[in-house]
């Protein structure tokens, strides 16, 4: 307890006195999942509505493949983005291991199918009927697909939410493609594996507090667009 | 205004619509009625290009060239399913949404999605979320939603299939004063005998993804075209003399 309670005061003086360094990681962390999740929404979205929308031969070989893909190990993505990203890698020439470039590239991997799975699932639980009813009002494809998404947005935002929380926690990916850099690619997470790992709890109970916070502030945004303009 | 030569539907393999010729004339009320199962739906969506479909489509006394034309003929129609299938919004966003589409212009769309909830006597529920309706209103500003489109037909889908009696004959008074002043050309698919002869100044049979009759309703009921029509309509006049 006494470990715990000595935690949260430190989380409490280090967020109090902007602590640079983990303010750093802070914005670091922030920067890296932010991206991150807004990769996967740019790249999981149009294939969660495409999955959902489109019959296809190989489709639920795909779908099947997303589904896996919602709970790809972060060590794994990270170890086989290490490989592509390493010297003499397929991608060795571009210098991106150990950058912030890297967890993004790795934390991207891991959120796509996550945001791909819930949009599917999300447009896959609307009647086949309201898209007839979108086309007989009027609408192109594209406008089909836009009212579609538009309809399905509680679903959607919730496959964001889940994006951004599938690689905010993640720490396998992040350390193995990042490395934990001081003042380069250390994050929330992997500091927190590093003060533990030191024996340094109350550090690390700090961080992970702060990390909680951040997580928790983001989703609570996300959630406020999510029920925006809805009747309570 | 419609004249289709040849329809066809598949769903994989199976042939579920197989219609040598079937024509809705301009101004009149076609009803479409049938056993489950007989693809009256499917006979609505694909005249109302909503569902792939090889046929010869005739369309104001002009050949269709499909799927190219399908957008900007479906613009001439308007639809309305059993289910309500109103949008997150408004009631007026949802009325307004079909001339949104076309881009009407503003001042337009807000004098017809006035008039259409009028006419259906929704107006005061205009800035109501369309979620918060009863099944009641959600049909009523459904219908209001395909008729603020003006459109040349309109395709009814068992409209007042899941409300309850007392509302289904207001709604249904109120369609029929409103389809006979604006001369609307209209299918209608139904499974209640008894919406035929206020609506429908004809009436299509439909078995097995046949068409087996067309007629008034006085000919289907006096001369069925075959036993299974005779079977359909005696059963429906044997369930409303109960009922009466």
């Amino acid at each position: 307890m006494k470990v715990i309670g000595e935690g949260l005061v430190k989380a409490f003086y280090l967020l109090i006195h902007g602590d640079p360094e983990v303010l750093r990681v802070t914005w670091l962390t922030l920067r890296v999942s932010g991206s991150a999740t807004l990769i996967s929404i740019l790249i999981g979205i149009p294939i969660g509505l495409l999955l959902a929308l489109i019959r296809f031969p190989g489709r639920r070989i795909l779908i099947s493949l997303i589904n896996t893909g919602m709970g790809l190990p972060p060590v794994v993505v990270g170890l086989w983005v290490s490989i592509f990203l390493w010297r003499y890698g397929p991608l060795g020439r571009l210098g991106l291991l150990y950058t912030p470039t890297a967890m993004v590239i790795a934390q991207s991997v891991i959120a796509v199918p996550v945001v791909a799975g819930f949009t599917l699932a999300g447009i896959g639980q609307l009647s086949p009927k309201l898209t007839l009813q979108i086309m007989a009002l009027g609408a192109n494809r594209w406008q089909t697909w836009w009212l579609l998404v538009r309809e399905a947005r509680l679903s959607i935002l919730a496959a964001i939410i889940a994006g951004f929380g599938s690689v905010i926690s993640e720490v396998g990916a992040s350390q193995m493609v990042g490395g934990n850099i001081l003042g380069e690619t250390r994050v929330l997470t992997t500091a927190t594996v590093m003060e533990v790992s030191k024996g340094n709890y109350d550090v690390a109970i700090a961080i992970s507090v702060i990390l909680l916070l951040l997580s928790y502030g983001v989703t609570l945004i996300l959630t406020l667009l999510q029920h925006r303009g809805r009747p309570s | 205004m419609i004249e289709v030569e040849g329809l066809k539907v598949r769903r994989g393999k199976r042939l579920v619509l197989d219609v040598d010729a079937l024509a809705v004339e301009e101004g009149e009320v076609l009803a479409v009625i049938g056993p489950n199962g007989a693809g009256k739906s499917t006979l609505l969506e694909a005249l109302a290009l909503l569902t792939p479909a090889e046929m010869t489509y005739r369309f104001a006394g002009r050949a269709a060239r499909l799927p190219q034309e399908a957008l900007a003929l479906r613009r001439q129609m308007a639809v309305v399913f059993q289910q309500s299938f109103l949008l997150d919004g408004t009631v007026f966003d949802n009325v307004a949404l079909g001339l949104r589409l076309r881009r009407t212009p503003p001042a337009q769309v807000r004098k017809q999605v006035t008039e259409a909830l009028e006419r259906f006597q929704v107006a005061h529920l205009a800035r109501r979320h369309a979620r918060a309706l009863s099944g009641g209103e959600a049909q009523r500003v459904s219908l209001a939603r395909a008729l603020a489109l003006q459109p040349r037909v309109l395709f009814l889908d068992e409209p007042f299939g899941a409300l309850d009696v007392l509302t289904r004959s207001a709604i249904l008074q109120d369609l029929r004063g409103i389809l006979r002043a604006a001369g609307v050309t209209a299918l209608f698919v139904t499974h209640d005998f008894t919406e035929i002869p206020p609506l429908a100044d004809r009436v299509a049979v439909l078995m097995d993804g046949r068409v087996r009759q067309v007629g008034t309703p006085q000919e289907i009921f006096s001369k069925p075209a075959d036993d299974s029509v005779e079977k359909l309509v005696r059963a429906a006049a044997d369930l409303v003399r109960t009922l009466g």
